[in-house]
């Protein structure tokens, strides 16, 4: 067993650091543009992303090992995908707002933002392609989620204090955090060739 | 409003190229803007497979309207673009596959693009078919403007060539410079580098465009 969990580990370090998704294959912009101007916002962000992405992992691996495979329709898979993605967000918010409502106040609105990732639609795209199993597309849902809350817990810090730095004036705002978001890709293509795949 | 057919048409589809640019103006879609720019090539078939969806799903959502109930509309518009970039994912495959091999991920992602669903919902639904496409066509032809712009700046910036399609499956690649290229362009760190100075660019050309209209601003 000690081989499959460091084989599981590799997956997790993989997707989260070497192969992050907002850094080195820009998934997720628009959420991680969107949601990082403050540090509270992106911490709510994260904690739904990650769950949201692990839950949709596994069921997408399900529908499409169990279903799409054996019936040969596996190009549907987007169609699909997206289905399981837009069923999922709107049946934990109905969830959520039942059974929790002071947390549906705190997280509802990153739900609904959620379907318009890419990210949560990349992941299980990646899992039918790289043939994962099922505990493996489950490690690689969870790395891309940590990945992700660590960009934007990252570029939330850094804009924080940004507001009180001085931009020249066609730099203010988006241009800006470009610029940031490619410095801190840079450090993170120190981490390429970490573990290799 | 005199004549609001031709007006409107020609207004709308300048309207998704400069006012509304998906890219530089209200930074949406931004992942394939980075993700596929390193050739121009890639970009240009991007920014082609973008439009053709975009157009595609405009036409389907406003000839369709009047039978979808309001409540389920936005699972029905999630399937009409799923459908479309099924079809253009399959299109691509069978004829560019070497871009495809580039690309493929970000195609399948232009399902998840909050500009078309916007489009959908905001336009498709509620006008008739030739504004809507024209509207399809401006947001597509922007995309499309935006993704050759930024490639093109990329390509020539970080590898000193560009590449140019010059059929579906020929390209030419013409080498500028014998100088060392700033290879820090081509990779992703460079991505965001020349979104970011070409966002900027745009903004400066804007406000010189405000302040001649309002000199005393």
């Amino acid at each position: 067993m000690g081989g499959d969990f460091s084989r599981l580990f590799e997956l997790i370090v993989s997707a989260s650091l070497i192969n992050n998704f907002v850094f080195t294959k820009f998934l997720g912009l628009c959420i991680f543009f969107g949601v990082s101007k403050k540090m509270e916002t992106a911490i709510g962000m994260s904690i739904t992303f990650t769950s949201v992405m692990m839950i949709s992992a596994a069921l997408s691996w399900v529908v499409f090992n169990k279903i799409l495979v054996p019936l040969d329709i596996s190009f549907l898979e987007i169609i699909v995908f997206i289905g399981i993605i837009a069923g999922l967000v709107q049946t934990s918010d109905t969830i959520m707002r039942k059974t929790a409502p002071g947390l549906y106040y705190k997280l509802g609105i990153y739900l609904a933002l959620i379907s318009t990732n890419c990210i949560i639609l990349a992941v299980p795209l990646e899992n039918a392609a790289e043939k994962y199993s099922f505990i493996e597309s489950l490690a690689f849902g969870f790395g891309s989620g940590i990945g992700f809350a660590l960009a934007l817990i990252i570029m939330a810090s850094i804009r924080e204090r940004l507001e009180l730095a001085e931009v020249p004036a066609p730099f203010k705002g988006l241009p800006m955090a470009f610029v940031i978001t490619s410095l801190i890709a840079l450090a993170f293509t120190g981490f390429s060739g970490l573990i290799t795949l | 409003m005199s004549n609001p057919g031709t007006v409107s048409l020609k207004d709308q589809f300048l309207n998704g190229i400069i006012k509304e640019n998906t890219i530089f103006k209200l930074a949406l879609s931004l992942c394939p803007s980075i993700a596929v720019t390193n050739n121009l090539k890639n970009g240009i078939f991007m920014g082609a497979a973008v439009l053709f969806v975009q157009v595609m799903v405009n036409i389907t959502i406003s000839l369709i309207r009047k039978v979808i109930h309001p409540k389920v509309r936005l699972p029905i518009f999630m399937l009409v673009i799923s459908g479309w970039v099924t079809v253009t994912q399959l299109l691509m495959a069978a004829f560019v596959p070497d871009v495809y091999a580039k690309v493929g991920l970000y195609i399948a992602l232009i399902v998840a693009f909050a500009s078309i669903l916007a489009r959908a919902e905001m336009f498709a639904s509620k006008n008739t078919i030739l504004p809507s496409m024209a509207d399809g066509l401006g947001m597509g032809v922007g995309f499309l403007f935006a993704l050759t712009v930024i490639s093109f700046f990329r390509e020539l910036v970080g590898k000193a060539t560009l590449t140019i399609p010059t059929g579906l499956s020929t390209s030419h690649v013409i080498t500028l410079m014998n100088t060392k290229p700033l290879l820090i362009m081509i990779l992703p760190a460079g991505g965001f580098l020349a979104v970011g100075i070409l966002m900027a660019f745009f903004n400066w050309i804007d406000s010189l465009y405000k302040k001649d209209r309002h000199a005393s601003h």
